[in-house]
This record gives C-alpha cells, sequence and structure tokens, in this order.
C-alpha cells in the first residue's frame, strides 16, 4: 500500500475528485447508508415469526426497487453529470485563459511614465500647455473634468441621481401601502427609538470629527481649481461626515437639516444648473469653451469662469447621493 | 520602482486574494476596506492626488459603510457574532 492510497480520504486528490464530480456519489452513499443501517424490527410488530420473515423479504424487495430506481435515474441523467463535470473543468480553463491573457497584456504595455506610450499624444500635450490659458484652472485635473470634458461629468453626475432613484425605488418603504404594519413592527423602526444609542466614544468623537471632516470636505470642493479633490472627492468627504454625524446622534437630529425632500431639492437644483451652464456645449458643435464668464487670475479662489460652480454643483450631488444611499440602506427612507 | 512600491503592490495582492479566500463577510469588507488604502497611497505614489483621495473617500470609507449596512439588514453580522459565542461558551 502506497502513501497516496493510506490518507486518499483526506487527501486533496480526493476533494478535487469529489469537487469535480459534485460531492461523493449518490448511489455510494446511498448503499453504504443500506450497510451500514440496522435493520430496525419493531418489537410490537412480532406477533409469529412467518410474519416477519414475510415483512422483513417485503423490505428486501422493497429496497432492491430502490436501488434499480437509483441506478435507473443516474443513467438518466448521465449526460447532466457529464456536463456538470465538463463546466466546472471549463470554468477553470476558461480562468487560466483570462488571467494568462491580462497578464500578457500587462507585460505588452509601455512602461509607465515612458515618453513612448501612447497616451502621451496632441491631446495630453494640449491640456498641459494651454490648459492653464484656457481654463484657467490651476489644477489640470479640475479644468479638464469640468471644462473640456464637462459633459462627461454632467453624465455621471446623472449617473450617480439614476442610481439613487433606483435604489429608492428598490429599498423604500411605502408606510401607506403597508399600511397593516403598525409603527415600531420593524427592527429598523426601534432604530429611531433607540437611536442615539448614547454610545460616549462615539458622539465625543464625532462631536469633534464632524465639523473638522465637513470643514475638509467644503474646502476641497471650493479649492477644485487650485488643488488636488475637485466635486467628487470632496462630496464624498462631505458624504462621510453626514454619515457619522447620523450613525452618533440618530435619526431625529440629521431630519433637523436632512430629509428626502432636501434630497431631491437639492439634487435637481444642482443637475439643473449644471445641465444649464453645460447645455449650450449642444450649440456651438461640442467645443465648449468660452462661457464668457472672465477667467481670472489663475490661483485666485474666485477663477476659471464655470469651474467653480461646477465643482460646487457637482459636491451638492455627490455628498447628498452618497448619504442618500446610506440612510436607505439603513432603514428605507431618508 | 522604489521597495516601498514593491512592497505595497505585494500588500495589495496579498488582500485581493485574501478577500476572495475569506469566509467570514465582516472581516472580508475590512480587508477591502484596507485594500483601498494601500491603493490610495499608490495612487499617490502614481503623482495622482485627485484620484488618491476619491480612492480614500469612496472606497474605504463609503463603499465599506454601505457593505457594513448591508451586512447588517441581512443579519450576517449578528450571525457571526453569535457564532463566535457559540464558539466561545
Amino acid at each position: 500500500m502506497s502513501r497516496k492510497a493510506e490518507n486518499w480520504d483526506t487527501s486533496w486528490q480526493k476533494r478535487a475528485a469529489d469537487w469535480l464530480r459534485d460531492g461523493t456519489d449518490a448511489l455510494d452513499r446511498a448503499m453504504i447508508s443500506e450497510m451500514t443501517e440496522a435493520p430496525a424490527v419493531a418489537p410490537e410488530d412480532v406477533p409469529g415469526a412467518a410474519d416477519v420473515f414475510e415483512k422483513k423479504v417485503h423490505e428486501d424487495q422493497q429496497k432492491e426497487k430502490a436501488i434499480y430506481q437509483t441506478l435507473h435515474e443516474r443513467t438518466m441523467t448521465r449526460g447532466l453529470h457529464h456536463a456538470r463535470v465538463l463546466y466546472r473543468v471549463l470554468s477553470i480553463l476558461v480562468c487560466i485563459g483570462i488571467i494568462l491573457s491580462l497578464l500578457h497584456a500587462v507585460i505588452e504595455m509601455p512602461v509607465f511614465g515612458s515618453p513612448d506610450s501612447p497616451v502621451v499624444n496632441d491631446v495630453s500635450r494640449r491640456y498641459i500647455e494651454d490648459g492653464l490659458k484656457e481654463t484657467g484652472a490651476v489644477n489640470i485635473v479640475a479644468g479638464m473634468i469640468l471644462d473640456y470634458r464637462a459633459f462627461d461629468t454632467l453624465g455621471e453626475s446623472t449617473v450617480l441621481f439614476i442610481a439613487s432613484c433606483a435604489v429608492m425605488i428598490l429599498l423604500r418603504r411605502d408606510r401607506k401601502r403597508d399600511g397593516m404594519m403598525e409603527k415600531g413592527s420593524l427592527p429598523e423602526d426601534r432604530d429611531i427609538i433607540y437611536e442615539p444609542h448614547f454610545d460616549p466614544i462615539l458622539q465625543k468623537s464625532a462631536a469633534f470629527l464632524t465639523p473638522v471632516i465637513l470643514l475638509f470636505g467644503v474646502y476641497v470642493v471650493l479649492n477644485g481649481h487650485l488643488s488636488p479633490g475637485g466635486g467628487f472627492s470632496g462630496g464624498a468627504i462631505l458624504g462621510a461626515a453626514l454619515m457619522l454625524f447620523r450613525n452618533a446622534y440618530g435619526v431625529k437630529n440629521t431630519r433637523r437639516f436632512f430629509t428626502g425632500r432636501t434630497f431631491t431639492t437639492v439634487v435637481f437644483l444642482a443637475l439643473l444648473f449644471y445641465a444649464g451652464a453645460k447645455s449650450y456645449v449642444f450649440y456651438t458643435g461640442g467645443n465648449g469653451l468660452e462661457s464668457g464668464i472672465p477667467l481670472g487670475t489663475p490661483g485666485a479662489i474666485l477663477s476659471s469662469g464655470l469651474i467653480l460652480p461646477l465643482d460646487i454643483c457637482v459636491g451638492a450631488i455627490v455628498s447628498c447621493t452618497m448619504y442618500t444611499f446610506f440612510a436607505l440602506f439603513r432603514r428605507g427612507e431618508v | 520602482m522604489t521597495f516601498l512600491t514593491w512592497l505595497l503592490l505585494g500588500f495589495l495582492i496579498v488582500c485581493a486574494l485574501s478577500v476572495a479566500l475569506t469566509k467570514n463577510l465582516l472581516t472580508s469588507v475590512i480587508i477591502l476596506m484596507s485594500y483601498s488604502l494601500i491603493m490610495s497611497v499608490i495612487w499617490i505614489l502614481l503623482q495622482s492626488p485627485d484620484l488618491a483621495i476619491t480612492e480614500a473617500a469612496v472606497g474605504a470609507g463609503i463603499t465599506s459603510v454601505l457593505f457594513f449596512v448591508t451586512l447588517k439588514r441581512i443579519h450576517a453580522i449578528d450571525e457571526d457574532r453569535k457564532d463566535q459565542d457559540e464558539q466561545k461558551s
């Protein structure tokens, strides 16, 4: 006997084979249980030996029939069985193939920061050389996403809005329709009663952290055209601050300044302003550079034309959407 | 490539693999959080601080919070705690 055979029951080959065959064989299991199970003879059914014998024969016939039935089913479903094994083998092969092709593509890519890479072309040169002059934004990234490609950013904001609408459709609880459910019957309703949980550590740290985070988020939004950051990241930071406040101080305190109506109003107005400010791109034929607003001195806070208000819009949309996501996931209503 | 970059990339791969291989959902969300933090440091090393801020705020912050809330809603966190309590006792 080899070692492999001794440890066969616990070896990885056995486990792999079992996994391929979708667990241990159903027929094997059935036969093993047949063999190990002691024949149970109920004591109250023993009026005579002949009866017991007949009963036993009958039971044996039943068992035999059952085994034949299993065999028959296995032959009928053999195609399915083979398909399952094929599926598993193929899934592994496809995985390995995708990994290898992706690795191959990575090897083929140019070295990071090399001047020969295809991303170094006229477009990026134009952005770097003329970006400051044309958009007035010191932060070239902000100039790109909110001026050259402002239409893309409008699409992104709309996607966020649609996503929050979808989350609302999926997760919002309609109290009127679910009228039979009394208030306080759901576990989410108990949150509003027992919130805030008066967790002193969370509340003290939130009291210290929330203003700082809010201030930092406002700074990131307002300085989007001057320093790294901008509407999206600043809005995400603001949303995180709102979540922290909500977790520490509860729904009632947050509802004082943020309800579902606030969300719809803010997001609708911001999207409307954004779309209005950038819709002239449709008429000018794609080149939406001239906004008529003076660009100002680069580096000043009131500079670079439309970028600052657009940043504020995107920040408002993103922060409200993030917080609404959280509230809807948490309770099913804002 | 400096030593720090290689170290961070190694951490990144380890994190990504362990997210996929961890059985406990809460643990895998926390590992995903650390993955996002490492990724944001890598973005800074790649000289794109804009992406680093966004990755830290969205990837490490908001996505993880949403995952936590979802786990709480489907009672995955409570179940885990129950299991651990049973193991202890």
